[in-house]
């Protein structure tokens, strides 16, 4: 009795606050005609910032990914000074707003920042431009990897590894061969986690993008623009289709997440 | 191949490990490093291995120091007490593992391994993952992996202690039958000095991060060096002043010159013998073996009051401090 009741509490929760709204994204598309949304999706502009959003995915998470790793690598099997410290920063994007992300991008490389003026001499635009948003949103998505990796490393325990010293490999040889395999679903899952981030970030990019239609417009800006212009069935049209890059991310990851006690 | 270390010290932390410890073991033989935990009997083990890395002193395997060298670079062999199986890996991938680094003809590695695999006797099981084998067949396992690579030395972390009774008494002959065919220099890590007994030609006693004693089992027994590897390897008990073993106690019904007066505690059968356990008139326990026979021949009851005499005791000289 009391367990159906929890159920029901955690379900209608989930009703309420994920699947509502976003069956109404669904809904809405349809309602104001699937033929605006259409159009709306295959405005240049929508197609540009598609592009500049997937773009910048694709190099934010590789980059997150082999830092995350190494970095948990060294939290969980070295000891170093300073070590408390990197373990906190690492946690640092979660607990900032995206928006003071962005401002502080601003602080460094603005006309008045500390990186700005050099910057300017050599020629290299960073703000209202590709390599701020990139920034951004690498800075936003770095725990996840992180986070993932470090529980599943310090549950592996290092005596595999030692088995692998001991029976000739070098470091690499062990990381690939025997660390890396034994991690591999938490890397997954954190790479899914980070590009689910990157896909979505707002705030951050927002503030150091400039928003420029067909040059630093990313797709979730992209659907606010079109929200402005009162131009509904765009706005959902391309909310739609974000989420369901974020729908088909999620499913890779349960097929691909082996289920508790399966072997290997 | 001989393995020399000479002064190792090592702490952790407040903890003094290995205190000033030099040993040396011969080629061939099968060496046991007993002790309590906390003894530095592991931590010798992983030093010699390169697993761990000593505040002082220096390691020599086949007369080359290795003192500085790597695990991988030190050509040893080792086995873990929780198998440290790669447990992505099928068992044939497993005892691979060496030979694949090492970058071995195919051809090679596939008869090395089948070879090993009837060794270890897991050659039905060569596609089976770790997580489906008994923990005896993981070990195994575990050890062929360990030989795949010919190693001048084999280093065993209380390679049975996570294995039940009656698994353990099987691999210890198994072990000792394969050091017989193949002569590798073995040093095995063990809190069980039956084990150690069984196992061992030669058997080094260690506690607190010293070495008590090294001698061959049966003159570790008969002649320990001091008191504690007289009360650690066997048990031994002080009766009037000096240390006897139960089995070196005779009972007496009745009162006699030199004799000590106790009464019956508890009688535990053992099966193939039977323990008396004593209560001396200054509230000293101790305990006397007997033969069925001989308990038969007595008949013991609880409570009745008995007198005993060593038949063989030692005396050690005090101790400093």
């Amino acid at each position: 009795m009391r367990r159906r009741a929890l159920r029901a509490v955690a379900l209608f929760y989930l009703a309420a606050v994920l699947l509502g709204p976003l069956s109404l994204v669904f809904w809405r598309v349809y309602a104001e005609g699937v033929h605006k949304a259409w159009v709306a999706l295959a405005d240049p502009n929508t197609i540009h910032a598609f592009r500049l959003t997937l773009e910048v995915t694709a190099i934010a998470v590789p980059l997150n990914t082999v830092f995350g790793v190494v970095c948990a690598l060294a939290i969980v099997r070295r000891r170093f000074p300073g070590k408390g410290l990197v373990n906190a920063f690492v946690d640092l994007p979660l607990a900032l707003s995206p928006v003071v992300v962005g401002l502080c991008c601003f602080l460094l490389y603005g006309r008045t920042g500390w990186f700005g003026p050099w910057l300017q001499r050599h020629g290299i635009q960073v703000l209202f431009a590709a390599p701020s948003i990139v920034l951004v949103t690498v800075f936003v998505s770095v725990p996840f990897v992180v986070r993932e990796v470090v529980p599943t490393l310090r549950e592996l325990g290092d005596t595999e590894e030692q088995a692998a010293r001991t029976l000739g490999a070098s470091g690499l040889q062990t990381f690939f061969r025997v660390t890396l395999p034994s991690i591999r679903w938490a890397v997954v899952y954190g790479v899914v986690l980070t590009t689910a981030r990157c896909l979505g970030e707002y705030g951050a990019v927002a503030v150091v993008s400039g928003s420029i239609q067909g040059r630093t417009e990313t797709a979730t800006l992209r659907v606010q623009e079109e929200y402005e212009n009162l131009n509904m069935a765009g706005a959902y049209g391309i909310a739609l289709v974000l989420a369901a890059i974020g729908l088909v991310v999620l499913a890779v990851m349960l097929r691909v997440r082996p289920r508790a006690g399966s072997v290997a | 191949m001989s393995i020399a270390v000479s002064r190792l010290s090592k702490r952790f932390g407040s903890f003094q490990a290995l205190d000033d410890v030099s040993l040396s073991i011969e080629d061939g033989a099968l060496t046991a490093l007993l002790g309590p935990s906390g003894s530095g009997k592991s931590t010798l083990l992983r030093i010699v291995a390169g697993l761990e890395t000593p505040d002082t002193g220096s390691v020599v395997i086949d007369g080359e120091d290795v003192t500085a060298r790597p695990p991988q670079e030190r050509g040893i062999g080792f086995v873990f007490q929780h198998y440290a199986a790669f447990k992505h890996m099928t068992v044939r991938d497993n005892v691979a593992f060496g030979l694949k680094i090492r970058r071995r003809p195919k051809a090679e590695i596939r008869a090395r391994v089948d070879e090993l695999l009837d060794l270890v006797q897991l050659q039905g099981l060569a596609g089976r993952y770790p997580s489906q084998l008994s923990g005896g067949q993981r070990q195994r396992m575990c050890l062929a992996r360990a030989l795949a690579v010919s190693p001048k030395v084999l280093l065993l972390d209380e390679p049975f202690g996570a294995l039940d009774a009656r698994v353990r008494a099987e691999l210890r002959l198994w072990l000792r039958r394969l050091h017989g065919e193949t002569h590798t220099t073995t040093v095995i890590v063990t809190h069980d000095q039956e084990e150690a007994m069984e196992v061992a030609d030669e058997i080094v006693v260690m506690n607190r991060g010293r070495i008590e004693q090294v001698a061959e089992p049966r003159e570790l027994y008969d002649r320990p060096a001091n008191e504690f590897v007289m009360s650690f390897v066997g048990s031994a008990h002080v009766v009037a002043g000096g240390w006897v073993r139960p089995h070196d106690l005779r009972i007496l019904l009745d009162a006699e010159e030199d004799a000590l007066e106790a009464q019956v505690a508890r009688i535990v059968y053992l099966g193939p013998s039977v323990r008396c356990e004593l209560e001396g008139a200054d509230g000293a326990r101790f305990a006397v073996e007997l033969t069925r026979d001989e308990e038969a021949r007595l008949e013991l009851e609880e409570g009745c009051i008995v007198w005993v005499r060593p038949t063989r005791e030692t005396v050690f000289a005090r101790a400093d401090g």
